[in-house]
């Protein structure tokens, strides 16, 4: 049994688990206020002023347009086309929808004050993951992100499970708008070639294995099968245009259906669906999934059953409250136990976003500095299957990656990296990063290669150590 | 399908090759050190779980036009967007015509209704399965190539097992060193003065995650710079995209003689819910990357064919029924190709278990057969010379021989 930690170690395991990593003011400020004041503020996050990362992100234009918006000024090489425009280059192609997306969320991991507020939006957007160079979503995971999982990062699970249920970009992705009662009224009448003409399972899988209950969760293919009946109708219109959930009666299957041994009557239309999004949202095998991966997030790869089943508890307690759920878990004893301290491995973006914040670098994130992101295994926005990113170290340390990291940290303190400068004062005195590495626990190999090196390469050889690998 | 949570690296994974091995070290030809010219298997994993029905069309089974009435491909007969006649019953998605000529050759064995018993729809599960090797048992910590690793000791040389990407897929994963490989070119260490330092900061690492993470990247660094020289120039033309550059590279291992014994790569995008379509469409482009780059690696192999086998394989089939959206759910049994100098090829095996909708498995997909680990099992006694496979399959009894490979 190791020593429990000292204080510093506790501010810094702290502000390593709900921020993007920690700088010195963030370190004064918690102790300063106190970590149950600290975490109160970042649970509020609409009362903490982010002018900074907010000024950041408006300068990207497509954060703030409709789908529509963006398909019409930057739509697919076809239709400009058709249009006469221009043939996309650089700026006007879908693919810089995407690029301004993986930057805002990389500046706002780096520069926001709300931290544990990004910290969650990350966590949902990969939970609820959508790969948006798929078909329409080059246009609809712009408003996703900001429409369908922002509002809710920090609220009740339940709204937000309803939410993605019915946003254009999941019901494209997992493309259940085109799941249809074979017997549906319209269903009928459509012509022969249509491409709706029955159920597709794709959606009513996965809300299952990755949303909710988690694929040991207790349902069967009968249970599959039901809940893509009760999402019959469950559709979008325009997906391409001006894109809209929709509820589609005549595509409905109105007979009676059984989803995990409950009854949902014939004839409830739209209802059928959200009686499925109430009975997920609050099964207690839900509870038990997304308290797991909660845990997984805050406190260790494989987390300690007691943390996992408060936690549970909390989220069945409150009716699935998000702010519940951290607080329960950031109280836990084993939250601040030595067997927690450093035990995550930095994912990619926690990876880059802790080193630009530790080193106060100033950043305009360039397609070159995503690159790296991508060489490093974490494509923003770019998983292709419904699972999104690995949050288990083991996922992020291949020789390939780790090589990633060293050269990262290498170009960015000698400044070769475009779209990052760190001060030269900044770069000639490594202690004041030793302090917020690993304020006394350096290792002895980390010292001893310390020791031989001087200058900048000082600094690049804490920000590629094991050290600052994990968090 | 997912590369990155399939990405297990908890063994030396190291990690890179080449999408583009620069020229410098193609043009010198190798007189190094003589190596065994060994045998190889190359997996080909497809990700998403591929519609056998539609890439081995059986259009003699009556079943299959009324369950796929706008996705069925029509019966053989000339021309370029018809099913090629393999057997009189089984028919070869015209995107594969690549193939055809391997298949004549012998060279190409085909297995219809194969795969993993397990009954899992879920692409995560279904493929955690095939890669441990024991369907059904999740607890199984490494993956059945890095089994075959461990249990035969061939050489030392980092390059046994290789497989083609950033990240070191499940079945390569374990205690037995592997390597994964993503581009050469940039597998350097951009501040070569701080190399030494820190090399000896991660092989002096406490944190053993790490320590093992840094031995494997600084070894293959440095081996990688004692066999660059060794790796002949390509000659073979390959088509565009990310699997036949990869299969490119394996062809450039095996010409080596570095030691290479099993090699794993991928490719994604299987995974045909919607418009799938028949003789075109999604299935048919997805088809063509794979034929075209299996057959262009085929040429390149030249006169090692003999020394490899390729078997191919996908997480589960697909719905025999199309659903509501000319497009094919998750289903079971499916299709492997298995590729080589020594394989009896030109023929489709398997026991075809029919389409009919009393014999289907669970009422909706293509039943099972033959277990893909039965297939793997006679590559490793017939080619690899691995005839126990007890430790490799745990659990497993593998059926009589399919008689696949001489």
């Amino acid at each position: 049994m190791s020593a429990p930690l000292s204080h510093e170690q506790k501010i810094l395991h702290f502000l390593n688990r709900i921020s993007f990593g920690p700088t010195p003011e963030e370190v004064q400020r918690v102790d300063r206020l106190g970590f149950r004041a600290y975490l109160d503020e970042q649970l509020a996050p609409e009362k903490i002023p982010d002018n900074i990362a907010e000024e950041k992100v408006a300068a990207l234009k497509t954060m703030r347009l409709s789908s529509q918006e963006l398909f019409e000024l930057y739509p697919p090489p076809k239709v400009a086309q058709e249009r006469g425009m221009a043939m996309p280059g650089e700026m006007n192609a879908p693919r810089f929808i995407i690029l301004e997306l993986q930057q805002a969320r990389l500046l706002r991991a780096v520069y926001s004050q709300r931290q544990l507020y990004e910290v969650m939006v990350d966590f949902w957007n990969n939970h609820f993951n959508i790969f948006a160079a798929k078909g329409a979503d080059r246009w609809l995971t712009t408003a996703y992100e900001r429409d369908t999982i922002r509002p809710h990062a920090l609220g009740r699970f339940r709204d937000l499970l309803l939410a993605t249920a019915q946003s254009p970009a999941m019901l494209f992705y997992l493309d259940n708008w085109l799941s249809v009662s074979p017997n549906g009224a319209m269903t009928a009448r459509l012509p022969a070639n249509a491409r709706r003409r029955g159920i597709n399972e794709n959606y009513a899988r996965e809300i299952m294995e990755l949303h909710t209950l988690g694929v040991d969760g207790g349902y069967t293919q009968q249970d599959v099968r039901e809940v893509a009946r009760c999402f019959t109708g469950w559709t979008l219109v325009r997906p391409r245009g001006d894109p809209e959930f929709r509820f589609e009666p005549r595509l409905h299957d109105q007979g009676v259906k059984t989803v995990l041994g409950t009854r949902i009557a014939a004839g409830g239309g739209v209802e059928d669906g959200m009686k499925v999004i109430d009975l997920l949202a609050r099964h207690p095998a839900t509870a038990k999934f997304i308290a797991t991966k909660l845990a997984r997030r805050f406190v260790a790869d494989d987390p300690p059953a007691s943390v996992v089943n408060r936690v549970a508890e909390a989220l069945r307690r409150s009716d699935g409250d998000i702010r519940t759920a951290i607080r329960t878990i950031v109280d836990s004893p084993e939250f601040y136990s030595p067997e927690a301290y450093r035990a995550k491995v930095k994912k990619p973006l926690e990876y880059i976003a802790s080193t630009l914040r530790v080193t106060n670098a100033e950043t305009q994130v360039t397609p070159q500095l995503l690159r790296y992101l991508g060489r490093m295994g974490e494509p923003l926005f770019l998983a292709q299957p419904p699972t999104g990113y690995p949050d288990v170290g083991a996922s992020w340390i291949s020789p390939d990656m780790l090589l990633t990291r060293m050269n990262f940290a290498a170009d960015l303190v000698s400044n070769r990296l475009d779209g990052a400068r760190v001060q030269s004062t900044a770069l000639h005195d490594s202690q004041q990063f030793v302090r917020l590495i690993a304020p006394d626990s350096l290792s002895a190999a980390t010292r001893a290669a310390l020791a031989e090196t001087e200058g900048a390469d000082a600094l690049a050889l804490l920000l590629a150590a094991p050290e600052f690998q994990r968090r | 399908m997912d590369r990155s949570r399939r990405s297990f690296i908890k063994s030396a994974g190291l990690g890179f090759l080449a999408l583009g091995f620069p020229p410098s070290f193609l043009v010198r030809a190798a007189g190094a050190q003589q190596s065994n010219r060994g045998k190889v298997l190359v997996v080909v994993f497809q990700r998403g779980g591929m519609d056998g029905l539609n890439v081995i069309v059986p259009f003699k089974d009556r079943a299959y036009y009324a369950l796929r009435p706008s996705i069925a491909l029509a019966e053989p007969a000339a021309g370029e967007e018809r099913a090629i006649d393999l057997d009189g019953y089984f028919a070869l998605h015209p995107a594969l015509a690549p193939l055809k000529n391997i298949y004549d050759k012998g060279h190409l064995a085909i297995l219809h209704a194969a795969g993993s018993p397990d009954n899992t729809r879920s692409h995560f599960d279904a493929q955690d399965y095939m890669e441990i090797g024991t369907p059904g048992v999740k607890s199984t910590p490494d993956g059945w190539l890095n089994r075959y690793l461990n249990e035969k000791r061939f050489s030392d040389s980092p390059f046994r097992g290789v497989a083609v990407g950033p990240q070191t897929p499940r079945m390569l994963a374990g205690a037995a060193p592997s390597l994964s490989l993503s581009s050469i070119e940039e597998f350097r260490l951009r501040n070569q003065t701080m190399a030494a330092t820190l090399q000896k900061l991660y092989t002096n690492s406490t944190d053993p995650l790490f320590r093992q993470g840094g031995n494997s990247l600084f070894d293959a660094l440095a081996r990688l710079r004692t066999i660059e020289s060794k790796i002949p120039p390509s000659t073979a033309s390959y088509p565009v995209g990310k699997f036949a550059v990869g299969l490119k590279q394996i062809a450039r291992l095996i010409k080596a003689d570095v030691g290479l014994e099993i090699a794993f790569t991928e490719i994604e995008g299987w995974d045909t819910h919607v418009a799938e379509g028949g003789a075109t469409g999604i299935l048919a482009n997805r088809l063509k990357e794979f034929g075209a780059g299996l057959a262009a690696f085929y040429q390149d192999l030249d006169d090692r064919l003999d020394d490899v086998v390729v078997v191919t394989m996908s997480e589960f089939g697909r719905t025999a029924r199309e659903n509501g959206n000319r497009g094919t759910d998750h289903g079971h049994a499916n299709v492997m190709f298995v590729l080589g100098g020594r394989v009896r090829g030109g023929k489709v095996y398997g026991r075809w278990p029919g389409l009919a909708p009393e014999v289907l498995y669970e009422g909706r997909d293509l039943d099972l057969t033959t277990d893909y680990r039965t297939v793997c099992s006679e590559v490793f006694a017939r080619h690899l010379g691995q005839r126990e496979v007890g430790r490799i399959f745990p659990g497993f009894r593998p059926a009589a021989s399919v008689g696949l490979v001489a």
